[in-house]
């Protein structure tokens, strides 16, 4: 079966930064696949590209079979109503309650009676644990309220895939695995495809069926979460346990410290 | 040295041109969706009461002091040549070719637009905007264009709010306070004041003043660097740039409507 979502010797670049080097990969339906790598290594930026934001400077990403960033408007939209995202902020409209958020896409893009939306809405939201929720507005929730709310919306349409933003970050424990299990029941129950952009080792690697580690705009390792745990990479080792120093340094390049420290003297 | 300043110049007139251009794809989008924002009239009413209704205090108590001022003003001048009887006609022309339309769209402006602008900004920092993007909802479509109708209605009407009530300053003024002829000040204005040349023409300065504030406001709030600075020099240029438009403007349009240049 074709992949969802097909990335073909990618490059892109913000400013005079490169950011993805000729990255390749594959994301198949029905899987948890996750990206992982340091801050600032374009993971979120991957998700736009895949989501057609971001225009690449060169090489193809083919979402659900359409070249996304050659595509109209029109086919855009009819592509993005078939996935959802999960921003990290949850990105909720400030204007609108708990209730009219997650009722939002069905207001635009269908014309269901009112008793259907209500119901839809009801059904997402007991699915996130919120209906009681509902009348509170977005200033009134907190993080990972917040970010429930917006999975809610997320799936209201029934899209075939979701891409989750660092949905752990910033998160209590408790909340933490609240979405953890929220994302792997949402799979199961829906048939969902999921990508998930993390740095969060520990939730990543229970809930993902295939993780893609990026770093410096290449693919620096990819497997289950087996193969990764058990890699003998010292970069690979660093990043899942946490090590301030190593092949990734601790200190940003810079001359020899006591020669810094002797200028002027 | 030379080069360099030449390169600056150059660099920075590219940049103007580069920042207009976008700003007219910016509006051409909007026209576009105009129609289909037309069609779900809700969202404009939202918009009246945020940008037209919540303005309408300072516009009555700026239209009032202005009138009243104007009214002070014109009879401390008209007495001297015992024409003090002309008044309403001053206060009247005064307020509807010129100070109406042009005070009220800088009060709007920097009541109305820099909340436009930061409202906009906002919602893109805070990446409302992208996920509205990501549900394949157009943000210029949903967001922007109803705001440009909201205030496109709005301010000829708070203009014509503004000047009735400058008017009525004015009168208060010059009749109440300084004794002038309340036939006079009502007869002489009626009679002078015409509704083409005067009325219509001050209406057609509140619609074209309308459209390059909110304009501005809009195309400010949604090309915003999303960060606390982006979303204050927004909001700064908004008003700055509404401001030198709408003197610019009046120039232009006082020459086409009333000048003989």
């Amino acid at each position: 079966m074709e992949p969802i979502v097909q990335i073909r010797d990618l490059h892109f670049t913000r400013g005079t930064r490169k950011i993805f080097n000729g990255i390749s990969l594959d994301i198949h339906a029905g899987q948890v696949t996750a990206f992982m790598g340091p801050s600032g290594t374009g993971k979120t930026t991957l998700l736009k590209l895949i989501g057609g934001q971001l225009r690449p400077e060169k090489g193809s990403v083919k979402v659900f079979g359409e070249y996304i960033h050659n595509v109209n408007q029109e086919t855009l939209y009819s592509v993005r109503k078939k996935m959802g995202m999960l921003f990290q902020s949850g990105a909720l409209l400030t204007d609108l309650n708990v209730f009219e958020n997650v009722a939002f896409p069905l207001r635009e893009h269908t014309q269901l009676p009112e008793q259907i939306i209500r119901d839809l809405v009801l059904l997402k939201l007991e699915s996130v644990g919120l209906r009681g929720a509902r009348k509170l507005m977005p200033s009134q929730l907190s993080g990972g309220m917040a970010r429930r709310v917006a999975l809610a919306r997320a799936i209201v349409l029934d899209p075939s895939m979701i891409m989750y933003d660092e949905p752990f970050t910033g998160l209590d424990p408790i909340t933490k695995g609240t979405i953890v299990t929220l994302i792997k029941e949402l799979n199961e129950s829906m048939g969902l495809t999921s990508v998930i952009v993390s740095h969060d080792v520990d939730e990543t690697l229970s809930i993902a069926d295939y993780i893609y580690v990026i770093s410096e705009g290449e693919i620096v390792e990819s497997g289950d979460p087996n193969n990764l745990s058990t890699s003998t990479s010292g970069w690979m080792q660093q990043f899942l346990k946490g090590l301030p120093d190593g092949p990734v340094p601790f200190h940003y390049p810079s001359e020899e410290f006591k020669s810094d420290l002797l200028v002027g003297r | 040295m030379i080069t360099s300043a030449l390169q600056n110049i150059g660099a920075r007139a590219l940049g103007v041109f580069e920042s207009f251009g976008s700003a007219s794809i910016f509006f051409a989008k909007i026209i576009a969706a105009v129609p289909r924002a037309l069609t779900r009239p809700r969202l404009i009413v939202k918009e009246i009461y945020s940008v037209g209704v919540l303005s309408l205090t300072i516009i009555v108590v700026s239209g009032l002091f202005v009138g009243m001022v104007l009214g002070l003003q014109g009879y401390v001048t008209l007495v001297d040549f015992g024409a003090e009887e002309s008044l309403g006609v001053v206060v009247a022309m005064t307020l509807v070719r010129e100070l109406g339309p042009v005070v009220t769209a800088l009060l709007f402006a920097g009541r109305a637009g820099s909340a436009l602008a930061a409202e906009i900004g906002l919602m893109k920092a805070t990446e409302q905007l992208s996920s509205m993007e990501m549900m394949a909802v157009d943000p210029i479509r949903r967001i922007i264009t109803p705001r440009f109708i909201g205030g496109f209605i709005s301010v000829p009407l708070l203009t014509a709010i503004f000047t009735a009530v400058g008017i009525l300053g004015g009168r208060f003024v010059g009749v109440g306070m300084l004794g002038i002829d309340e036939g006079s000040y009502w007869s002489q204005m009626q009679a002078n004041v015409d509704l083409i040349d005067d009325v219509a023409n001050g209406m057609i300065k509140g619609v074209v003043f309308a459209v390059a504030c909110v304009w501005i406001a809009l195309y400010k709030g949604y090309s915003a660097i999303p960060t606390a600075e982006g979303i204050s020099l927004a909001t700064t240029h908004t008003v700055v740039n509404s401001a030198l438009a709408v003197l610019g403007l009046d120039f232009v349009l006082t020459a086409l409507m009333f000048g003989d240049l």
